[in-house]
């Protein structure tokens, strides 16, 4: 019996466009891991010291806890700082967002502005943000709360905006034919349609304000950073390694707090 | 239950009510394409009128079209006394909020609470932030939103998360909403077109008892030939974007109607 089944390609027929681009894209990441990327040697050296008998992993262990509640009272200021940080952030984002929503917002023009507004800040990271900041109020965690205010009315202004365009326009149209304000559509109708993605995009807020906070310190904006910069630089790689579990217990805390949230919430 | 005062008077004397609705030379075209063609029609006011017509013969553009959802090329609207088209956008808010309307979709906010989704119905004359939750509403307003509730039969189910109601018990929240509003005229836009016979039957039974209790003016668009001739007073028959019927829906017979229905499930 003669075999009747169709004969499918193995691979798509690509055009000549199409293979050029390939090529691009990979000349591209090969030149910038051979521009960038440790050389093998050096790497191997690397790895060397860092397990020798005298190396850094060595120098870490034991870790040293004899100022530990130093320690803990900057990881406080850490979390301090991501807590005003995100919820100033979060609430400058939202009006932002509402004028950055086709529906919602008074006029294309400040649809715009607001869009541009959002973009910058998302743009520009945090760490900029906090150098900005130093120079306008000086050392210390004031800077880096406006720094992590800053970059979450760019991150979370953005994902509100973008929740707010897809939430369900009948609701809103219904409340328009009713005769009721521009407010009363937003606080009636979208917010509570939206509230599920803003406390998800607020708890994910939350955790990368977190994260960013201890890096904040190491250009002085406060927090637990400013400590780790110092036990590196004194050579207290025994006090960095506390400093650096005791960030990542806080870490991991706030991340399974903010999901147990969000599986409360949501 | 008392009869509403507008009521009692329009069934003591039916040809002492006014126009509620006059609509003359109405047109509608989309990118060139007439959709309405030069419509003139009168709705007295306390009537039931039924708008019939095919698919596209322009029932729900002209709905819009009332109240300016969407803007007709040309011709003249007055409703309740008013020149709809010359409204300026502040007074075409105030205009909207004597209109009801019920839409074929519920369109309620899903996770708020039935008596919430009533009490946005009091935007229509009020503002602020007492007006956008139950629990921060004026105790008037939140016993108003209740007692509307009560007339559609869900007062039961006030705190109940809307989303978790049934498709016609929804569609009645939206009507609790519409009475909350205090509207003198309701459009209806094919209310029962979402919801299983049954449903759609009582949905369309509460609109037109309500309708007669409170002497309000209804017009309503129903897909169903049988809603058409039991809960209308009056029928304009569309097609192709002209009236080509106009008349009382006493002596019509389902014979005459066929065409209007046709296309349609």
């Amino acid at each position: 019996m003669a075999d009747t089944t169709p004969q499918i390609p193995r691979f798509q027929h690509r055009s000549l466009g199409e293979y050029f681009g390939m090529i691009i894209v990979l000349a591209l990441v090969l030149s910038s891991i051979a521009a960038t990327a440790p050389q093998l040697d050096a790497l191997g050296r690397g790895l060397t010291r860092l397990f020798a008998p005298s190396g850094l992993l060595a120098q870490m262990f034991p870790p040293d806890i004899s100022r530990i509640d130093r320690i803990a009272l900057q990881l406080l200021e850490t979390l301090q700082m991501a807590v005003a940080g995100a919820a100033l952030g979060l609430i400058f984002a939202l009006p932002f967002a509402i004028l950055a929503t086709d529906r919602l917002s008074p006029h294309p023009l400040i649809r715009m502005a607001a869009r541009g507004i959002i973009a910058l800040f998302r743009t520009i990271p945090d760490l900029v943000w906090a150098i900005f900041f130093i120079i306008m109020v000086g050392l210390g965690p004031a800077a880096g709360v406006l720094a992590i205010m800053v970059d979450k009315i760019g991150f979370a202004g953005r994902f509100f905006a973008e929740a707010m365009e897809e939430a369900d326009t009948g609701p809103q149209d219904a409340l328009r034919a009713i005769g009721a304000s521009r407010m009363g559509v937003i606080f009636s109708s979208v917010i509570p349609a939206c509230l599920p993605s803003f406390t998800a995009t607020s708890l994910f807020s939350l955790e990368k304000a977190v994260r960013g906070s201890a890096a904040l310190g190491l250009v002085g904006a406060g927090g637990i950073g400013v400590d780790l910069k110092v036990a590196f630089d004194l050579f207290n790689y025994d006090e960095a390694l506390t400093i650096i579990l005791m960030l990542f217990a806080l870490v991991i805390a706030v991340e399974q707090g903010s999901s147990w949230i969000r599986s409360k919430l949501i | 239950m008392t009869a509403h005062p507008r009521a009692a008077q329009l069934q003591a004397d039916p040809a002492q009510a006014g126009s509620a609705l006059v609509v003359s030379r109405l047109a509608k075209s989309f990118d060139g394409r007439p959709v309405l063609t030069g419509l003139d029609f009168t709705v007295r006011a306390g009537v039931a009128t039924a708008l019939i017509g095919a698919n596209g013969s322009g029932k729900s553009t002209l709905m819009k079209c009332l109240i300016r959802l969407i803007e007709p090329s040309a011709g003249q609207i007055t409703m309740l006394g008013q020149d709809v088209l010359s409204l300026s956008p502040r007074a075409l808010r105030a205009f909207r909020s004597q209109v009801g309307v019920v839409w074929q979709k519920h369109n309620l906010v899903p996770r708020l609470s039935a008596l919430s989704n009533v009490v946005h119905g009091v935007q229509s004359r009020m503002s602020g932030p007492r007006t956008w939750f139950q629990s921060l509403a004026p105790a008037a307003v939140r016993a108003q939103a209740l007692a509307c509730l009560d007339r559609v039969g869900l007062a039961d189910r006030a705190l109940q998360r809307v989303d978790s109601l049934s498709g016609g018990q929804a569609q009645r929240v939206a009507i609790a909403r519409m009475l909350m509003q205090e509207p003198r005229i309701i459009l209806a836009d094919e209310p029962d077109a979402s919801l299983d016979p049954q449903s759609g039957q009582e949905v369309m039974r509460l609109l037109a008892d309500l309708a007669r209790q409170d002497g309000l003016t209804l017009i309503i668009i129903s897909h169903r030939m049988e809603h058409t001739l039991e809960f209308s007073d009056h029928i304009l028959g569309l097609q192709q974007g002209r009236i080509v019927m106009d008349r009382p829906t006493r002596g019509v017979d389902a014979a005459l109607l066929r065409r209007f229905f046709e296309h349609q499930d």
